[in-house]
């Protein structure tokens, strides 16, 4: 993945709890075998809806999702990471993710930010009010910053997770390192464990 | 018992890292491997394991005859490149009409090769059914998919720990499913995000492994990546003779080591939770997550009910897509629909019951009635019992194996605002087809719902 550092951008208010993968991609464009051009089944159902946000022009073109609590709930399908990013979301702040959506931003690189559920709420209603507010996000400091209201508020993430983000790893590569471990481990699983062949 | 799991399968530890765990099974099916499969042969790597690793079509596939054609020519292809790449790197693959072919949740089992102790994934959220058996398993994404088919391990940081336990007895005509329903509406679709469940107490452990299954499957629905039940003499005599299960003197090293995973007396959880098994009564779902549901024999809540501005939210939403108003017996409400099926009850114990109840009886006028087996086996088995024979007698189709309606990936949709009542394990919006309504609800519950033409228990039968 590409290395994240700073997201600056304007923000979508996305005021719904639950949000889970079935919206974000519904299970039609999931026939498609190629890693691209998922972003316009983002949410394709809700957008139907000329009042739906993403529809709305005052947004058009910012990079920041702030969504509801729980968000990702549902299928794992990394499809709906990659319908994000390529609708042009660098970045998801939100109360709570769901653990497998939140798993799936990280091998992916798009920024899941949890935040206190209060500042969630006062951000939402911020970003409704003025769609015009500029948010940046800081992944090694951890920190929210929305300087034209005075907003700030801080996230964490495991050390690892931003080591990743800030370097663009690659979970693979860094995992083959180990090679050696794998093949001792290999040779003394016990002999009772099923194989598929 | 996660605990135990997760260190038998410590491959590397390192301050500041994520624990690299090995995984003895990975499972494949078509829709989140393609990706994952294109990224092995980018980068010039291979699959570790195809040995540990098993195929098989279950999203796409049409559940109408097998001598028809797949219409749909996305999902042919994409059933086409699941062959292509199992064939290309030596995996075994179950596709469309292969005597192994199921729902992959299904075929895991009753193949054998889900046993206790294992750490167990696929890039599919109800992996978490096979913590049934004690195995550690849980969905991934294609990220990971791509990783494990690399690397046959995956970073991973340690998840913490819920006992559920559920004391006292189901009542009679209460089942796994509506003690599952139960316990998600106790808990919220958050509840157990950022932990491993494990299902403990006498509830529990009267359950067959089909219940367990039921139950863990749904973890997920709770927030929860995995669910556990711990392995007993009712795990082992599942097992005993599968086509993969260890045999004679390795059997005998195994049923020790499979024990031996139990939780220890006295172990501490993260949390806590305690659902009294006797106060549950046959539950429906009645909004648009699996959390809104409430006991059949009730009324539609309003959104005053709830004190969370969030929920109250959410219930408003949920009532004005679902189409019903508060106070409306949920018995009063019509489907246009039933399914039974899917990896949460689509075994041979759920289609023994709902056969029970179709038997002698015919579904009401106009209604559709969809039953999909879980895999092939189970259809055989089902066959061979004459169940086959009472549903259609009752008017309700009998399909190819699939997870079908469930997601309506392949052909079996609902229309906009028709009406279901489902086996299946998710009541989003429009996952059962775009703008279906969804009522999930156990397989008797579904049976007596189809007989009546509105929700109903089989008590509510003449």
């Amino acid at each position: 993945m590409k290395p994240v550092t700073v997201i600056t951008g304007r923000a979508i208010p996305l005021n719904r709890s639950d949000v889970d993968t079935d919206q974000i991609i519904p299970s039609d464009w999931l026939k498609r075998v190629e890693r691209t051009g998922f972003g316009a089944g983002l949410f394709s159902e809700w957008r139907d809806d000329r009042d739906f946000v993403l529809n709305d022009e005052r947004f058009q073109g910012a990079s920041i999702l702030v969504a509801g609590p729980n968000f990702g709930t549902g299928s794992s399908r990394e499809h709906a990471v990659w319908a994000l990013m390529d609708y042009g979301f660098e970045a998801v702040i939100s109360s709570r993710f769901a653990d497998i959506f939140f798993s799936n931003c990280t091998k992916q690189g798009l920024l899941p930010v949890t935040i206190a559920p209060e500042k969630a709420s006062a951000l939402l209603e911020a970003v409704t009010a003025d769609p015009s507010l500029e948010i940046t996000i800081d992944v090694a400091r951890g920190t929210i910053e929305v300087p034209a209201i005075g907003m700030s508020a801080t996230f964490t993430l495991e050390p690892f997770t931003t080591e990743r983000f800030l370097n663009g790893w690659d979970d693979i590569g860094l995992t083959l390192r180990n090679e050696k471990d794998l093949t001792n481990f290999e040779g003394e699983r016990p002999a009772y464990l099923p194989t598929t062949a | 018992m996660a605990e135990k799991v997760w260190e038998a399968h410590l491959v590397h530890r390192a301050e500041g890292e994520p624990d690299l765990l090995y995984i003895d099974l990975h499972l494949v099916h078509e829709v989140t491997s393609p990706q994952a499969f294109d990224g092995i042969r980018l980068a010039g790597r291979t699959v570790r394991r195809p040995d540990l690793t098993i195929a098989t079509a279950d999203h796409n596939v049409p559940t109408t005859s097998l001598d028809l054609p797949i219409e749909d020519p996305i999902s042919k292809k994409q059933l086409e490149v699941l062959t292509a790449n199992c064939a290309e790197f030596g995996i075994t693959c179950f596709n469309r009409g292969d005597a192994n072919q199921g729902i992959v949740h299904v075929i895991g089992p009753e193949l054998g090769l889900t046993q206790p102790g294992m750490t167990i994934v696929c890039g599919d959220s109800h992996t978490s059914t096979h913590g049934a058996f004690g195995a550690l398993a849980f969905g991934i994404g294609t990220s990971e998919v791509e990783h494990v088919l690399a690397t046959q391990s995956l970073p991973l940081t340690k998840p913490k720990t819920m006992a559920i336990t559920v004391t006292g007895s189901l009542q009679p005509g209460v089942t796994a499913k509506d003690l599952v329903l139960a316990i998600i509406g106790e808990i919220g679709t958050g509840g157990g995000m950022g932990y491993v469940l494990e299902y403990r107490g006498e509830a529990i452990e009267a359950l067959s492994m089909e219940g367990r299954m039921t139950v863990c499957n749904m973890s997920i629905e709770a927030g929860a990546r995995a669910g556990m039940i711990a392995p007993d003499d009712v795990t082992i005599a599942y097992l005993e003779g599968k086509e993969h299960a260890p045999k004679g003197e390795a059997l005998a090293d195994a049923k020790a080591a499979w024990l031996a995973y139990r939780t220890d007396e006295g172990a501490t959880f993260d949390r806590e939770v305690f659902i009294d098994a006797s106060a549950i009564s046959p539950q429906v779902s009645w909004g648009t997550n699996p959390a809104q549901v409430a006991p059949l024999s009730s009324t539609v809540p309003s959104p005053d009910d709830f004190a969370d501005p969030a929920e109250r939210e959410a219930a408003i939403r949920a009532l004005q897509y679902m189409d019903l108003v508060p106070g409306t017996p949920l018995k009063d409400i019509r489907v246009e629909t039933v399914f039974i099926g899917s990896c949460t009850n689509s075994r041979i114990e759920d289609l023994r019951l709902a056969a029970s109840i179709f038997e002698g009886r015919k579904v009401a006028e106009g209604l559709r009635v969809l039953i999909v087996p879980g895999s092939h086996r189970v259809k055989a088995q089902a066959q061979a019992e004459g169940l086959d024979v009472i549903f259609t007698a009752a008017g309700a189709e009998w399909r190819e194996p699939g997870c079908s309606m469930c997601l309506a990936m392949n052909p079996d949709k609902l229309a906009p605002g028709e009406r279901s009542a489902s086996t299946s394990n998710r009541n989003f919006e429009g996952r059962q087809g775009r703008g279906g309504r969804t009522h999930l609800v156990s397989p008797a519950v579904a049976a007596a719902t189809a007989i009546a033409g509105h929700l109903a228990s089989p008590g509510d039968l003449s």
